[in-house]
């Protein structure tokens, strides 16, 4: 039983689509799709890495690595925005969030 | 080999049942532990095909990191958690529908692409490099020198990251009292004692 490419893209189809299918099911809690959010980048790391070692080039891995790092700003900005949201707010419910709507 | 199969296929079914766990779970709390398991498992299958470093970085950035920021930040927060919780069936055939669709189009690209996935055994040119420099070396040698501007701009990227996230949660509230150190510092010496002649059995008035 030899665990190839496929194997490691399948799972990475799994992660995505569980990403994808938690943003439309958690609609009001923005910590779950940032969550999901993280969720779909993994799986594109996943990605990343099993094409970068089965094809024997390390390129793909430094630029999961780069994936990585807008991950982290990503999850720090959208948790300040959220603390700053619920301070003024006192709420996290997305459905609220429509003060720019005209 | 069949040690590495096995493993595989364990990793594997955490990762995703643990995936589907943070998207289903009730409270956001648990949300963020299947996450950080998610990620451990996702780190176990990087090493199962000999990524080690990113595997490394993944366990020190996601769980070390992200996840206790999540969690960090989803505990401070009081939450309603009924309230979050509604309109999550209402979603939910939308949701499936297009979760199904797209899993289906990934599928479909997959077996299109599947028939000539090149396996681990069948690395020829560069196989023999990756046997000789481990993983860490290899990736240094190219990120320093050939990727070393685009690891500068993920440097600047993680500093305007963390200078965002201080001016927004920064604030200045009116009625609190600090220290001034500068000004305690700088007070002469009457401002800051009187000297007082007290008169024998008299007390200080």
């Amino acid at each position: 039983m030899m665990i190839g490419l496929g194997h490691y893209l399948f799972v990475a189809a799994v992660l995505f689509t569980l990403g994808v299918l938690g943003i439309f099911l958690n609609r009001k809690n923005v910590i779950v799709i940032l969550m999901c959010v993280e969720l779909m980048l993994l799986a594109v790391n996943i990605n990343l890495v099993a094409f970068s070692v089965f094809q024997g080039n390390v390129v793909g891995q430094v630029f999961a690595m780069l994936v990585l790092t807008v991950a982290a700003a990503e999850a720090a900005i959208g948790l300040a925005i959220l603390v700053v949201y619920f301070r003024n707010r006192g709420t996290i419910e997305v459905e609220d969030i429509s003060a720019m709507k005209g | 080999m069949l040690l590495q199969a096995v493993a595989f296929y364990v990793f594997a079914f955490v990762t995703m049942a643990s995936g589907a766990a943070v998207v289903l779970s009730r409270n956001p709390v648990y949300s963020v532990l299947w996450l950080i398991l998610a990620f451990f498992n996702a780190a176990a299958l990087f090493l199962l095909i000999g990524a080690e470093f990113i595997a490394m970085i993944l366990v020190i950035v996601y769980v070390g990191a992200v996840a206790v920021l999540f969690l960090f930040v989803v505990m401070m927060l009081d939450i309603n958690l009924a309230k979050l919780r509604e309109g999550f069936m209402e979603y939910f055939p939308v949701g499936a529908l297009i979760g199904i669709v797209l899993f289906a189009e990934v599928m479909f690209a997959l077996g299109a692409f599947g028939g000539h996935s090149p396996t681990i055994v069948a690395l020829d040119k560069a196989g023999a490099q990756v046997a000789t420099v481990e993983n860490t070396r290899a990736i240094g040698r190219v990120l320093y020198t050939q990727y070393f501007y685009l690891f500068q701009v993920a440097g600047v990227v993680l500093l305007v990251a963390m200078i965002g996230a201080i001016v927004l949660t920064l604030r200045s509230r009116p009625g609190v009292r600090r220290q001034r150190i500068a000004e305690q510092l700088y007070r002469p010496k009457d401002q800051a004692i009187t000297i007082v002649k007290v008169p024998s059995r008299g007390g200080v008035s």
